[in-house]
């Protein structure tokens, strides 16, 4: 009962994670129908913008909390402007070419990325100062650490906070119609490639403290860490219904419970022959299931019908 | 208050306006009409910004309007009802109304707007709340319309209002549209309709091929046995 219990508690932080970085991948396809593959590699940039300043302030003297909030803004600030010059140097250019070319840049992009953050941090794995509280909880017979209901607990209030601009300011408004119809959203005064841009912006926003979290929820950063990460939430976007914002954080959720129980489970089903690690294959299971029995997703729609 | 001299749309290498020249005064309700293909719509999102003119010029209030940015038409003061109404579907009545004030600031002003907009269509005011893709044909082309007047346009663009609608509705909208222009809004109406667009206007521009081939008031339009045999099937 109680390892059941605990991958549910380990499923929710990871699908938490997992759902912030889906939102980025979903916001841009709403807008834009692009998959930006790129959205990875701004988690990356985030978890190691974010170590890099930890390590820095480690002995600063100054209190933990205070630190942690530094190096989230760094972070963000990062990504945020990664993310604008991405859509600005690589796709904008783009708009108006056969779907195929920005797909293609993104993988490039996505590439480009990966290769600077090797020159600037190295091939090596970079730990995670141990500066947070490692208090433990019990319940239900498993534990759960402070960092764990941090993450889930600030992934929901991110969440909640992006579904309220989207679904209750002038600025959402202004987001859906873009993505219903960007013409007509243009001839109600809506600049389209602004709102492009804050799309961008806002997702690797995002991107960037899940950055954070999963660096420190593995204790670890490296180069190459976004590519799978982006490869799950990309996956998650999916199997929730891409273009869809509550499809998202359902995707993500569902994903990070399903490899949770799954990693924990796949030992006792294959007699021993497969063990935890193999936790990285229920995410392409998901995705091809996906796509064979139900490519909308769970709560998406037909993809649009767009003139 | 609009002066098109000149206007050429190209798709690729095909014409479909072809150097064409009309105006319309300020007060005025002008019919510009056409079989399919005549190349009315082409004209519309030429001056609405969403396609680039091949050639010509536009001016609007004495400024030269064929240069700017498509979201910046709005705030000159012209709107456009688009072809097929290009309503929001998964955006309720009022939040469509409310995309038709994204120019625009004063909260209260845009309440009193909506308002008359509701007092124009109460069909609209009824289901406030419904998603516009769930509208019955008429219902969307009201909200079109409504959205549109949303933004206090000084030139409203008007293209097929009656298209596919049933007669007694087309007689609503065209009640709307004659109330708004009584107010003192300057219209230009493209329709294949060309009975119903010549009764509501004062003057009427005819379009074939790309070219404009007639004008007139519209009372004489609509007595030319020209007009009255090619598109009044008489
Ligand atoms: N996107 C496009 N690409 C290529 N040709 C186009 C395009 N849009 C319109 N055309 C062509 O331009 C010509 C004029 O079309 P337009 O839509 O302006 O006519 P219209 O007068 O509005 O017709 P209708 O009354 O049927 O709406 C037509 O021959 C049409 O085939
Ligand atoms: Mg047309």
């Amino acid at each position: 009962m109680d390892i059941f219990i605990q991958q549910i508690i380990n499923g929710l932080v990871l699908g938490s994670i997992y759902a912030l970085v889906a939102l980025g991948y979903t916001m841009v396809y709403g807008i834009m129908g692009l998959i930006n593959f790129a959205h990875g590699e701004v988690v990356m940039i985030g978890a190691m913008v974010a170590l890099m300043v930890i390590k820095l302030l480690v002995n600063s003297g100054l209190p933990v909390f205070i630190i942690i909030l530094i190096a989230l803004a760094a972070a963000v600030a990062v990504c945020m402007a990664v993310g604008y010059s991405i859509e600005r140097i690589a796709y904008r250019p783009l708009r108006r070419a056969p779907k195929l070319a920005p797909l293609i840049t993104a993988i490039g992009v996505s590439i480009i990325l990966q290769n600077l953050a090797m020159l600037v941090w190295g091939r090596n794995y970079h730990a995670f100062p141990p500066i947070l509280p490692t208090s433990e909880h019990d319940i239900f017979g498993a534990t759960i650490t402070s960092l764990q209901v941090a993450i889930v607990l600030i992934a929901a209030l991110m969440m909640t906070g992006l579904i309220i601009l989207i679904h209750r300011t002038r600025l959402g408004r202004a987001m859906r119609a873009t993505s219903e119809n960007p013409p007509i959203a243009q001839l109600m005064g809506v600049n389209i490639n602004q709102i492009i841009s804050f799309t961008f912006v806002i997702g690797s926003a995002l991107a960037a403290v899940a950055g954070l979290m999963v660096s420190a929820n593995y204790s670890i950063a490296h180069y190459y860490m976004g590519f799978m990460l982006g490869l799950k939430a990309f996956t998650a976007a999916v199997l929730g219904g891409i273009g869809n914002i509550a499809g998202a954080v359902l995707g993500g959720i569902l994903l990070g419970l399903i490899e949770s129980l799954g990693a924990g489970y796949i030992g006792d089903l294959t007699g021993g022959f497969l063990g935890s690690h193999y936790q990285d294959i229920f995410a392409f299971f998901v995705l091809i299931g996906v796509l064979i029995f139900r490519p909308s997703g769970l709560i998406g729609e037909k993809v649009s019908e767009r003139a | 208050m609009l002066e098109v001299t000149g206007l050429r749309v190209a798709y690729g290498g095909i014409q479909a306006v072809r150097g064409i020249t009309f105006h319309v005064n300020q007060g005025e309700m002008v019919a510009l009409i056409g079989a399919n293909g005549a190349g009315k719509t082409s004209t519309l999102k030429a001056l609405a910004r969403l396609l680039n003119a091949a050639g010509g010029s536009v001016r609007y209030c004495g400024k030269e309007i064929s240069r700017l940015e498509p979201h910046q038409l709005i705030s000159e003061g012209i709107a456009l009802v688009p072809e097929g109404r290009g309503v929001f579907p998964r955006m309720s009545i009022v939040e469509n109304l409310l995309m038709g004030a994204y120019s625009r600031h004063d909260k209260d002003g845009i309440a009193a707007d909506s308002a008359h907009v509701f007092s124009l269509f109460p069909r609209l005011k009824e289901r406030s709340q419904q998603l516009a893709g769930t509208l019955s044909g008429g219902e969307q082309q009201m909200l079109a319309i409504g959205r549109a007047l949303m933004s206090r346009p000084k030139l409203l663009l008007l293209d097929e209002p009656s298209m596919g609608l049933a007669p007694l509705m087309v007689q609503k909208i065209f009640e709307v549209i004659r109330t708004v222009a009584d107010e003192g809004m300057t219209v230009l109406l493209v329709e294949q309709n060309a009975k119903l667009a010549l009764e509501v206007s004062q003057r009427g521009y005819v379009m074939e091929s790309g070219e404009i081939t007639l004008t007139d008031e519209a009372a004489k339009l609509l007595a030319n046995p020209k007009v009255r045999e090619a598109y009044l099937g008489e």
